[in-house]
């Protein structure tokens, strides 16, 4: 037995020595990265293609969002490679939803030379990233990453998905018009930025649009188990409408919790909830008749050629994250040929070019007609309602 | 009606907490040591018990005996390996160690299932419907309550009746006096870890079926709450854990449903407070003088 454990104990010191050695890998690529800031043009380009990087959760519990835009994304380059004219070398990073592990997965990604950024695809990353990125100088086009805060002070940060604050007012518009005199409930996590962003403007807007709110709760990470006092009280309000602005996860937990008493009222979520249909295990007759906001649908006419490939290429139907992950390479074309930008330019004088050119440009995509962005980085286009039915999105 | 909708949520909630209670409470009241890592057992319970019913295709109930299996062993082996080598080390080695096992196990679990969330599914679904359909109770809610009183008596008898329930009694007040009197210390506290790690995946097959999502923090969060129900009822007494881990499922039901869903948590540490301020052992703890 004393033998063992001093084998075992020996294994930990070995186990202990090679995370110092990994550790030391990575401050490696900091000071690599502290003399590619300083000397941008350093960055090997090869001249004739675009370094196109993409950091997302590709592993983790974000990981349905990362991979989505991340093929959504490859399709997108594979379609612009085969026109010929601007070529993309590209490379996707993981960053697990983590924001250090964000910013070294964009240090790696400026050591193999990246000359423009897709990404970060969630929020928290995406923070932190940019903040980096501003003064790098990189250009960043986040698919999905929606707060305010991802663009806020910084000029070369934009936006495919609509801010934290739009989805709120877009939600209560949408009830308003289409549910007029129905009372709604509120479930909100307010120990969550994106949460709890979402849901202030859309109190706010309700309030202006006269829609009854009859129930209001809240829960946070460490009341994220139970949902049933929540559930029952909306129940016992008179709700019709229940209005989630969170993930999936709580949500899935929601929606079964509501069953378990028989109260079925509207379920309205908002893009978190997008790849509830997607979660191992889930019984997606319970998610029957959710409605969602969302700047896609998978079949919609437009999308019907990229749904085909992406189901080709990958196995199942994409989400808002992939058309997300799609489009934003097409902005990314579409500004290049209007700024006139070149593959041996440097990272940060495409940069600039990109940042004046941003506001001029008027895109047609997968997730938005007619898409155009104000210098702050936010875009403007119409948001869409789906419902699902039978386990897939249909407009209603 | 509400009001007994919310009385059932907060009991079906608490009965969860009570059991993962008297795993706490059994371990702390022989070894006197709290294993941080229980809330941990009870995911990998949960796993177990998920993949033996969704790659295995097993029946439910066989699903629970396989994880109460694998658990048994899983907590024969944390104990001999972790914490038997620390037997005479100070209390505080032990907790860190515990809390150690806490991390290796959540990022084992992580390597092994990935970190994607998985729904469980339900060992039983449905509801029992009663007053028109006013009110309805899920029937896992209800098998969870008589599941957790059962435990709670079987535990009760078994350390009062049987001739290893007097060896950890024995263990219990005095580990050096019990040696003496023939008791073997090392397989008495193997064997209540052993009963606290089945137990454990008695409560992740529970909780996964009243919450259903499992990942691999699953147990950490219903862990320190059930540790503090275990607290509560007052540490290393088996009645107690029961009583603390049910009131603090009412205590979080009814504070979200009447007071404020915002302040649920906060309040049902106040009341903690307040209890440990007047009863300083718990609620049916005995307080023991220490001599100095």
């Amino acid at each position: 037995m004393k033998k063992f454990v001093k084998v075992i104990a020996l294994v930990l010191c070995f186990a202990l020595i090679a995370a110092f050695a990994a550790c030391g890998g990575n401050k490696d690529n900091d000071s690599n990265k502290a003399t590619n800031a300083a000397n941008p043009t350093n960055a090997q380009t090869s001249g004739e293609s675009f370094k196109l990087g993409l950091i997302g959760p590709l592993t983790g519990g974000a990981a349905i969002y990362g991979n989505a835009a991340k093929y959504g994304a490859q399709i997108a380059v594979d379609e612009i490679n085969a026109k010929g004219g601007i070529q993309f070398d590209y490379k996707a990073e993981d960053d697990e939803h983590d924001p250090e592990k964000s910013v070294n997965a964009y240090n790696t990604l400026c050591d193999w030379g990246m000359q423009i950024l897709v990404g970060p695809i969630t929020t928290k990353p995406a923070v932190a990233v940019s903040a980096e990125a501003a003064t790098d100088r990189v250009f960043c086009l986040t698919p999905s990453a929606s707060s305010t805060d991802v663009i806020n002070d910084k000029d070369n940060m934009f936006q495919v998905c609509f801010t934290d604050p739009n989805q709120g007012t877009a939600s209560a518009d949408y009830i308003a018009e289409n549910f007029a005199g129905k009372s709604v409930a509120v479930i909100y996590k307010n120990d969550d930025a994106y949460s709890q962003g979402i849901r202030d403007t859309f109190v706010a807007e309700a309030g202006k649009k006269g829609v009854t709110i009859a129930y209001e709760a809240s829960f946070t990470d460490a009341t994220a188990t139970d949902f049933s006092v929540q559930v029952t009280a909306a129940k016992a309000a008179n709700a019709e409408i229940v209005f989630l602005p969170m993930y999936y996860e709580p949500a899935s937990i929601i929606l079964k919790q509501a069953k378990d008493i028989d109260y079925a009222p509207i379920f309205f979520g908002v893009d978190g909830m997008d790849g509830i249909l997607g979660m191992e295990g889930f019984d997606k007759s319970l998610a029957e008749g959710v409605m969602l906001l969302t700047p896609f649908s998978a079949d919609d006419p437009k999308a019907a050629d990229f749904v085909a490939a992406y189901q080709a290429a990958y196995g199942e139907i994409p989400n808002q994250f992939a058309a997300d992950g799609y489009d934003a390479v097409y902005i990314i074309y579409e500004a290049l040929q209007a700024a006139g930008c070149t593959a041996d330019m440097s990272a940060a004088d495409i940069c600039e070019k990109l940042v004046a050119v941003m506001p001029t440009l008027t895109v047609n995509g997968l997730t938005g007609e007619g898409m155009t962005w104000d210098a702050s980085g936010a875009v403007s286009k119409a948001p869409m309602a789906v419902v699902i039915k039978e386990g897939a999105y249909v407009t209603p | 009606m509400e009001f007994l909708s919310y009385l059932i949520s907060g009991l079906s909630l608490g009965s969860v907490y009570a059991i993962i209670a008297l795993g706490y409470t059994m371990v702390y009241g022989i070894a006197k040591m709290l294993n941080f890592a229980h809330g941990d057992v009870i995911m990998v319970g949960g796993y177990i018990s998920y993949i033996a019913v969704t790659r295995a295709g097993l029946p439910g109930w066989l699903s629970v005996i396989v994880a109460m299996a694998v658990c048994t062993v899983l907590g024969v082996i944390i104990e001999g390996l972790a914490y038997r080598p620390l037997r005479s080390a100070t209390s505080l080695a032990v907790l860190i160690t515990a809390i150690g096992v806490s991390y290796f196990l959540q990022n084992a679990a992580l390597l092994i299932w990935g970190a994607n969330f998985k729904t469980y599914p339900s060992l039983i679904s449905g509801t029992l419907k009663l007053f028109d359909n006013k009110l309805s109770i899920p029937y896992v809610a209800m098998l969870t309550i008589v599941v957790c009183i059962l435990i709670m008596v079987g535990l009760t008898l078994f350390t009062s009746k049987t001739k290893m329930g007097k060896a950890m009694r024995a263990c219990s007040e005095d580990k050096g006096a019990a040696q003496l009197m023939g008791i073997n210390v090392n397989k008495t506290i193997s064997v209540t870890f052993a009963i606290g790690s089945a137990l454990a995946a008695i409560a992740g097959v529970l909780l996964c079926s009243s919450f259903p999502t499992l990942k691999p923090t699953t147990g950490s969060m219903p862990g320190i709450k059930a540790f503090t129900a275990a607290v509560f009822g007052g540490i290393g007494s088996i009645p107690g854990a029961f009583l603390g881990g049910l009131l603090l499922g009412i205590i979080e039901s009814f504070a979200k449903a009447y007071i404020s869903t915002q302040l649920a948590n906060t309040i049902v540490f106040a009341v903690l407070i307040v209890v440990l301020l007047v009863r300083p052992a718990g609620l049916l703890g005995k307080y023991v003088p220490e001599k100095v």
